[in-house]
């Protein structure tokens, strides 16, 4: 072999290896997908503390490169750097971080003021299991479609919790779908919050809630972990974290951790959790037709989900004194998209009467629908794991 | 501070035991053959040997080096599972098989007894300490060669109960499975089940929507009963206050006059020479976060308690 030759050989077996050689139409349009999440985050804001580490994720998991050259650089080789860190996600680690950090943000007030306003965030788990039937329509496995049926609950991590033990081959698809539908809150909920509320019904101004006590706010953490924890074991992972961030909180004397868990711990698995789901969305699991059929099922259950939210509260109102009476407006904060719902509820009452601020209100749903949504995963993996 | 520091490591070498004890208590007897007639499985060294399966029923590791195996009820710690072995290491829900040669000198898997064909035979395992009884089973003296005694789902049943065992013939239906599930599963059978009752998932929506209101009415209904507490309890202490800051008025009614306090409020003034010019300045200073999706709420609602 002649130097030359050495020379050709040797750049001939490192452009197999390149992804220019590698490439094919699916890894182009998955990259093109991830631009688009990146353009949606950073030119749109939508959600951009998820969106960007997910866009990016699916960047770096869909540059083709040779799989049988033995690099160990793919997110599904074991042993892998991004193999170790997708452990998080395929182990189902990283949302319960997650939720330890959401209970040690979360202020549940206005939930303990208004106990009744847990209700609401029942009923919008109604999302989740009305996705349920339809998935069991579109020829999914129960497991499947339990997976799937999740995405109504607006709940990210509980989506991932949940796809990773019934569906982990569907796991990406509906991690996407779920954190795209819960940017997309302030564009789905607003014309089904109108379409089902009179203007009467929308004008409804509910009392200021009572302050409530610090002892309240210890003795809910615990109350609360050890009765849905009873009722639903499956959900230990989920609820047990989340209630044991709220006592870090409000317990007064672990401030530090209070401030680790919500701020640091929660920013580090934010970026693990968002970068590894995207990288897991390679174009042969991503570019298919179950894919835009989760998509489509992830709408149904957002609409699902927020309609019945508002439509139990009309309901509930009916059983109510006319001084008691629920501004349906926040029905739609019983899904737990924290606190974007909410939000939308305050901005659309200020529409209608720019002296009624329902944000507090909404608050109490929206941190039920969080609680909910965990049951609800409990529930799915219990029946069906 | 001893004492509570004594009280702690009790309490914790208190849970150390109950673990470990929980965690033994999950080896099960699984399945056994007492004469092995070339239809089944052979050892290392090719040879046709009595075997017992056992079975790891916990969801985590389980170690069972030094516990005991016995087929003598009068001595419990006939056969030692030897130390250091790595495959004494049981992963989750796996099983091992021993073999009843009498020849432990060939492995750690080689137990020191035999089993007497045509009688009953019993079987047991006691832990490390030998006396605590694992789980224990007398095979049938009915048993012929090439039959097994299985449980008939893999470590249920409970300790030396005859009902949830069979007699295995290696039939298609009644197969024998060394070191393997006694029933072999395919699919999930919960999956199956729900697709077979459940086709258009109303069953589960219905059940599923029950139980998520169920768990948070309860936690509704707890919270409205303990504010009912909170609100009693906080107006019993503040009408007690209130009394006792009245009885404390009327008991110094005749001797604390109006003049008697401000004559008190100047002398302190006087002395103090308090408040004329503060030492300290007070400044507003914008504190600057990055935006997070989840934290957001917080800067609307309130701060952290402060003790």
């Amino acid at each position: 072999m002649t130097f030359s030759d050495f020379i050709m050989q040797n750049l001939q077996e490192f452009w197999h290896l390149t992804g220019f050689y590698n490439a094919t139409w699916e890894h182009l349009v998955m990259l093109v997908v991830g631009l688009f999440f990146i353009w949606l985050a950073i030119k749109k804001n939508f959600e951009p503390m998820l969106l960007v580490p997910i866009g990016f994720g699916i960047l770096i998991g869909n540059i083709p490169f040779n799989t049988t050259a033995g690099l160990e650089v793919g997110i599904y080789e074991e042993g892998s750097v991004l193999n170790i860190l997708y452990n998080g996600v395929s182990a189902g680690w990283y949302p319960p971080l997650i939720f330890l950090g959401i209970g040690a943000m979360t202020d549940f007030s206005a939930l303990i003021a208004n106990p009744k306003l847990m209700l609401i965030g029942a009923a919008a788990q109604f999302g989740i299991f009305g996705a349920y039937m339809v998935a069991l329509l579109l020829g999914f496995a129960p497991d499947q479609a339990g997976a799937m049926a999740i995405i109504g609950g607006a709940d990210g991590p509980t989506a991932i919790f949940l796809s990773s033990k019934l569906a982990p081959n569907l796991m990406g698809a509906i991690a996407v779908s779920a954190y795209s539908y819960m940017a997309l809150v302030p564009v789905i909920q607003p014309p089904l919050m109108r379409l089902f509320t009179t203007k009467n019904e929308r004008l409804i101004k509910m009392k200021p809630a009572r302050a409530v006590s610090q002892n309240e706010k210890i003795i809910f953490p615990i109350v609360g972990m050890i009765l849905t924890c009873f009722v639903v074991p499956s959900g230990i992972p989920l609820l047990g974290m989340l209630f044991f961030g709220n006592l870090l909180r409000e317990c007064g004397v672990t401030n530090r951790l209070a401030k680790t868990a919500s701020n640091a711990l929660t920013d580090i698995v934010t970026i693990l959790l968002g970068m590894t789901v995207g990288a897991s969305t390679q174009a042969s699991e991503f570019l298919t037709s179950e894919t835009i059929r989760i998509f489509l099922l992830g709408f149904m259950a957002f609409v699902i989900a927020s309609s019945s939210g508002v439509l139990f509260v009309k309901l509930f109102n009916l059983f109510l004194p006319k001084s008691k009476k629920i501004n349906p407006l926040i029905g739609n904060a019983g899904v737990s998209a924290v606190p974007m719902s909410a939000r939308i509820s305050n901005n659309l009452g200020l529409e209608y009467d720019p002296s009624n601020y329902l944000l507090m209100h909404a608050m109490g749903p929206n941190v039920a629908g969080v609680i909910g949504s965990a049951v609800a995963a409990g529930v799915l993996l219990g029946f069906l794991a | 501070m001893k004492n509570r520091i004594l009280t702690f490591l009790v309490a914790l070498l208190a849970c150390a035991a109950v673990v470990s004890a929980q965690g033994r208590r999950g080896l099960k007897i699984n399945e056994v053959m007492i004469a092995n007639d070339s239809s089944s499985v052979v050892d290392d060294f090719g040879r046709y040997s009595a075997w017992v399966e056992l079975f790891n029923s916990t969801f985590g590791p389980l170690e069972i080096s030094s516990v005991y195996l016995t087929n003598d009820p009068a001595n419990p710690t006939l056969y030692p599972v030897p130390l250091g072995d790595v495959n004494t290491d049981i992963p989750a829900r796996q099983h091992v098989l021993f073999w009843a040669d009498g020849e432990p000198n060939k492995g750690t898997f080689h137990m020191n007894f035999t089993f007497v064909p045509g009688e009953d035979n019993y079987v047991a395992i006691y832990d490390a300490n030998g006396k605590t009884l694992i789980d224990e089973i007398v095979i049938p003296g009915t048993l012929k060669p090439g039959e097994s005694y299985a449980r008939k789902i893999d470590g249920e049943g409970g300790t030396g109960n005859a009902e949830a065992w069979e007699v295995r013939d290696g039939s298609d239906a009644l197969y024998i499975t060394p070191s393997s599930n006694n029933i072999i599963k395919s699919t999930n059978s919960k999956v199956d089940m729900f697709a077979e009752q459940d086709e258009n998932g109303f069953g589960m929506a219905v059940m599923a929507m029950c139980i998520v209101f169920t768990a948070l009415l309860v936690l509704s209904i707890c919270f409205y009963i303990i504010s009912r507490i909170g609100a009693h309890v906080s107006r019993s202490q503040k009408a007690k206050a209130l009394a006792d800051s009245e009885s404390e008025v009327a008991a110094h009614a005749e001797h604390d006059s109006g003049e008697v306090i401000a004559a008190i409020s100047m002398a302190l003034r006087d002395h103090l020479e308090a408040h004329d010019r503060e030492s300290t300045v007070l400044t507003i200073d914008k504190v600057r976060r990055s935006y997070s999706p989840w934290s957001s709420k917080i800067y609307s609602l309130r701060e952290l308690p402060h003790r």
